[in-house]
């Protein structure tokens, strides 16, 4: 009954939503956050129940609309995988989602019923990218998600409708070298479904278009996904959209880009492939050293709390792809197990970042001292968690990816990226004890400041319906650390062929 | 040689799209003529497509009494053009995002030179 | 009695203790009795292992596969025990101390002082009883994050920079442990502790033995202070005295060194240690930080500082007694982490004794004070003639099976490096001893009587614990017994 038909049930959720809060909207503008809140929930409902489904034993779902069979029609596949990515994206987005509240209304009043209108577009396009089996079809929802997400960040400080704008370019440039890739690729095969032409792949795999294809493909996720050296976008966007944006892009964004580069390199291509002309694991595995160390070093030298944690993501988002393209098994539960642990470190790490500036009107970490604890401990204590966990330090999440992707480049054998992913935790550490140092241990300057916390010991807690998402993932991080022996059993279910 | 670069004549009118496309985006400073030429590089990938679909003493897939057609190798493969039917509403959405953001830049900075707004961003 | 769980419990007790103490912040005697009760439990609970690991059996606890195939697991064995009785047992004395000292110090936040503390011996106690690698590294980087703020707890320049410190050098650490662990994991399947070693069927190239040993050197070392990775030590005697006392004469650095011993005894294992040279390695570090930790001690006016440097030197002492690879110097190495234990948390004692009573903090000032402080600074002298290895303290004990074993290798290089920082030892020890003695002291003694019981009574006992543990070394905890059976299996499984 309703299980088959999950993988399409989540995508249309979200898109009748993204109609009805307009037409809602008309009606009570004000009641648009929890449309909206509503909708997230419907889709993570059927995220969970189908994911369940998949534990329990059901097989793949393939699900073809309008009835018509592949090649001809379009399919959404519900394997494994895309359920357990569509359950941590829906899942994050609605904590993000519910958290939003009171930041639409400082800061856009008047835009609410577009923003969650356009949040539901972006989460449409997001699960359509995870759930399709067509090829096309992904860039079609690719340019979806993109779209609304410029639009997302548009809606921010005063400089973010240039960051925005230079995010549109560059994302714009970058679906259509993907596109670009499809069309060369269906030049050769004559498909575009993506379980069709895996069959099809290994015989034309040496052919010169095949080859430019996997390239322009590779470059155009890359762009996506922020792959060093592709990642200028994200600093600026991340850091000037409104706190909601960067908290619902920031921690999904860049893995759904993610999930698509893994798709293309482990399932459509394939490790056996994959290599065959020109050595792409290997050119993407050092691009994402490089950018892990690189992404570490800039969000050290940043002075502002959105704009660090924007760096952090470029490098975080090289574990997930190192992870790929390590291409055996460890490296590959690595990946996957970071793409949960980094969405909830950086969802609550970015939820703390708006918790700041809604109370603080800032989140600029020179100024942070002592009194934040005080006023802010809840917050204080999620944001510490998800910073140890960052940082790797057992038995909170951060350090269970790590420790896959470890013992996969171990398995390689390629003691740099080992050495790399290690030297990384330490910088993590080098970023991330700066601010608990200060907010800890940092006496305000201030006499003013001063008085103020002698005589106002009880703490300034923002809206309990921030707060508690707020917690609830950083409860998470813990959660999913002590229980990620499930969670990998889960993931072993998952491997492509041939890994 | 010849044969290499007449016989492919298409692909560099591609080429030269993405090229002119590229060419607006990272040397003009006017963020309107970036936005033209991101606009001219979508324009080679749709005729890349539909270059590649295309078919000598072929005819579209519909049947017809004027132009009967015996093999079903004189059919064109219509679905390359209906996949550039929906990339070039992409890309007419990507232009209508582009202008918004556009107009509220100009509308905060009053200028959409590059080079002007990144002096008053600072 | 069914004891499967007592490791657990042991662990869990004074973590469970933590909300209390969080909660009752604003009444300072509860607050202290339950970091009092939880203590004396725990060892309690310690205690109850010891019959079994006396018969050299193991009580196993699988708790749960934090990963596939790599258990979070609980293994009380004999060393595992040994090491138990030591931290939780001396906890229990700082305790009272640290009420004295604090209180008597007047300092701040003690709340989080004193959470700390018991999260600080959870971990301890977690890394003894962890029955593998992966548990030994959980515990381990808890014990680096709860120590941090033990560190920092003066909150004052010197204090931020020396937790700074502290973390660089701790936290590289818990990085090379990983690659170790993972490296390790690759190799051999397993994480398991085994007396002999893991590594028996495998086929080691020499570059990956030698830098596999290295990174796992780096990784346990640090916390061991061996040189030249120790100068965190000195540094984060920047802490209030108590946390040196336990932490960095008893339980991080007790970590470290129990944690070289794994390495050495369960990991690696005596035979292939010394098929690829690796003790030799170890060898030559542990004499050079011997030696030059002793003379650094000489240039220490500071009096806890020069105590940390002597225990740099007496840590590589039980490296290595680990090294030597014989079973009477695994026995004296062992027996040392539990001689060195109580002599010098009695020295950290006393110098935190004379730091609140007399606030003075330097060698050069100590003039006559055993006239005001008889009992600490009676107390003084057995514990640094305990170290110096005079009998009948404990510390002779140690440094006899250590020379034995040294014998018993034929290797002449550590016996002359034992010999020479024994005198070293007298050498820094002797000129405190003097001045507190023989010398007259200044007019601000005068007025000053013997500090507060809370901080003498712990010192007079775990000093008269040496000098008993000196003449019978098997009187209830079996030290003894223990370390010869630990010494026994390790050797006999080869």
């Amino acid at each position: 009954m309703i299980g088959s038909d999950i993988p399409a049930l989540i995508p249309i959720t979200f898109l009748a939503f993204a109609i009805l809060i307009p037409l809602l909207g008309l009606w009570k503008r004000q009641l648009s956050y929890y449309w909206a809140v509503l909708g997230a929930a419907i889709a993570t409902a059927f995220s969970a129940l189908g994911f369940y489904n998949y534990v329990t034993g059901t097989e793949t779902i393939r699900y073809f609309f309008g009835g018509w069979e592949p090649p001809i029609g379009i399919e959404f596949v519900y394997d494994g995988l895309s359920g357990f990515i569509v359950l941590v994206i829906n899942a994050i987005a609605l904590f993000v989602l519910i958290h939003s509240r009171m930041i639409g209304k400082t800061q856009f009043p008047g835009k609410v019923t577009g923003y969650y209108s356009v949040t539901m577009l972006l989460m449409l396009g997001f699960n359509g990218i995870v759930l399709t089996g067509d090829l096309f079809n992904l860039y079609v929802f690719l340019e979806i998600s993109s779209l609304a997400s410029y639009a997302l960040i548009g809606i921010g400080e005063k400089r973010a409708p240039y960051a925005a704008f230079r995010y549109l370019i560059i994302g714009t440039v970058g679906g259509s070298l993907y596109l670009l890739g499809v069309g060369f690729l269906y030049t050769i095969t004559g498909t575009l479904n993506i379980i069709d032409m895996t069959a099809m792949l290994p015989e034309v795999i040496s052919n010169s278009a095949v080859i430019t294809a996997l390239v322009l493909m590779v470059t155009g996720i890359g762009v996506k996904a922020a792959l060093f050296p592709l990642h200028g976008w994200l600093p600026d966007s991340y850091t000037y959209a409104s706190s909601t944006s960067s908290a619902l892009i920031a921690p999904i964004g860049t893995k759904v880009a993610a999930y698509v580069l893994l798709r293309v390199v482990l399932y459509l291509f394939g490790v056996d492939i994959i290599d065959t002309a020109i050595p792409i694991t290997e050119i993407i595995g050092v691009l994402a050293g490089v950018g892990i160390l690189y992404g570490s070093i800039m969000a050290i030298a940043q002075s502002e709390l959105k704009k660090m944690l924007a760096y952090s993501s470029v490098s975080q988002i090289g574990y997930i792809i190192m992870g790929i393209s390590l291409a055996n098994p460890f490296g590959f539960i690595g990946a996957v197990l970071h793409v949960l642990n980094h969405a909830l470190m950086k969802a609550c790490l970015f939820l703390v970042a708006g918790n700041l500036r809604l109370k603080e009107g800032h989140s600029d970490i020179t100024k942070f001292d002592e009194s934040y604890r005080k006023k802010y401990p809840w917050t204080m204590l999620a944001f510490t968690t998800a910073a140890l966990s960052m940082v790797g330090l057992p038995p909170l999440a951060g350090f269970f990816s790590k420790w896959y992707l470890a013992l996969g480049t171990i398995e390689n054998g390629s003691w740099l990226l080992l050495a790399v992913i290690l030297l990384s935790s330490l910088l993590n550490a080098v970023y991330f004890f700066r601010i608990l140092e200060k907010v800890y241990l940092r006496n305000p300057e201030s006499d003013e400041d001063k008085a103020s916390i002698l005589s106002s010991l009880r703490s300034n807690e923002v809206k309990p319906s921030m707060l508690w998402t707020t917690s609830v993932i950083a409860v998470g991080i813990l959660a999913v650390g002590l229980l990620n022996a499930f969670i990998v059993s889960a993931i072993v279910t998952m491997f492509p062929a041939g890994l | 040689m010849v044969d290499f670069v007449f016989g492919h004549y298409a692909y560099w009118f591609t080429i030269i799209l993405l090229a002119i496309g590229l060419y607006g985006m990272l040397i003009k400073d006017n963020l309107v003529k970036k936005t033209i030429g991101l606009s001219i590089f979508q324009t080679g990938v749709i005729l890349f497509f539909v270059s590649v679909a295309t078919k000598w003493d072929a005819t579209v897939p519909v049947k017809s009494d004027e132009f009967p057609v015996t093999e079903v190798a004189n059919y064109m493969n219509p679905l390359p053009h209906t996949l550039m039917l929906t990339a070039i509403v992409v890309g007419v959405a990507t232009l209508g995002v582009a202008f918004a953001l556009l107009i509220t830049i100009y509308n905060r900075y009053e200028t959409l030179n590059e080079q002007e707004l990144l002096e008053k961003i600072q | 009695m069914e004891l499967t769980f007592v490791p657990l419990y042991a662990v869990i007790v004074s973590l469970a203790a933590v909300p209390f103490i969080l909660l009752s912040s604003n009444k300072p005697n509860l607050r202290e009795f339950w970091t009092i009760l939880a203590g004396v439990v725990k060892f309690l609970l310690v205690l109850t292992l010891v019959p079994t690991a006396l018969e050299g059996r193991t009580v196993e606890l699988t708790l749960f596969e934090i990963a596939p195939n790599l258990p979070i697991e609980l293994h009380a064995d004999p060393f595992g025990v040994f090491f138990a009785i030591i931290a939780s047992g001396l906890w229990i004395f700082t305790s009272f101390y640290s009420i004295g000292y604090m209180r008597g110090h007047k300092e701040k936040k003690q709340t989080r002082y004193f959470a700390s503390f018991a999260v600080c011996l959870s971990s301890t106690i977690g890394i003894a009883f962890s029955g593998n690698l992966l548990t030994f590294l959980l515990f381990y980087e808890m014990l680096t994050i709860a120590t941090y703020p033990l560190v920092i707890h003066s909150e004052n320049e010197e204090a931020i920079r020396a937790g700074r410190k502290y973390l660089a050098y701790t936290l590289t650490a818990g990085l090379l442990l990983i690659a170790a662990v993972g490296i390790t994991y690759s190799l051999t399947g397993t994480l398991e502790f085994r007396p002999g070693g893991i590594f028996g069927d495998v086929d080691l190239s020499n570059t990956m033995a030698v830098s596999l040993f290295l990174l796992y050197l780096g990784g346990v070392g640090v916390k061991a202070g061996i040189m030249p990775i120790h100068s965190w030590l000195p540094s984060a005697m920047a802490a209030p005295t108590p946390v040196s006392a336990l932490l960095h004469a008893v339980a991080v650095v007790k970590s470290g060194v129990f944690g070289i011993i794994r390495v050495v005894h369960y990991v690696f294992g005596p035979k292939v240690m010394g098929n690829f040279g690796l003790n030799e390695i170890l060898i030559v570090i542990a004499g050079f930080t011997i030696i030059v930790a002793s003379l650094l001690a000489f240039a220490q006016d500071n009096l806890k500082r020069r105590l940390a440097y002597s225990t740099v030197g007496h840590l590589s002492y039980i490296v290595l007694g680990a090294a030597l690879l014989t079973p009477l110097g695994l026995t004296g190495s062992i027996m040392h982490i539990s001689a060195h234990a109580t002599m010098k948390i009695t020295l950290f004692f006393c110098a935190g004794a004379i730091m609140v009573n007399l606030h003075k903090k330097n060698i050069s000032d100590l003039n006559g004070i055993a006239k005001v402080m008889p009992w600490t600074m009676g107390a003084f002298v057995i514990g640094s003639m305990g170290l110096a290895g005079i009998p009948p303290i404990n510390g002779f004990v140690s440094k006899w099976f250590l020379g034995a074993g040294v014998l018993e290798g034929g290797m002449m290089l550590p016996l002359i490096i034992l010999i020479i920082s024994g005198l070293l030892n007298v050498g820094y020890f002797f000129p405190i001893i003097h001045r507190a003695y023989f010398k007259k002291g200044g007019k601000e003694l005068e007025g000053h009587t013997e500090a507060s019981p809370f901080m003498v009574v712990p010192i007079v006992i775990t000093a008269t614990a040496s000098v008993i543990f000196g003449m019978f070394p098997d009187l209830f905890f079996h030290f003894f017994e223990l370390a010869s059976n630990i010494a026994e299996t390790v050797f006999n499984t080869l």
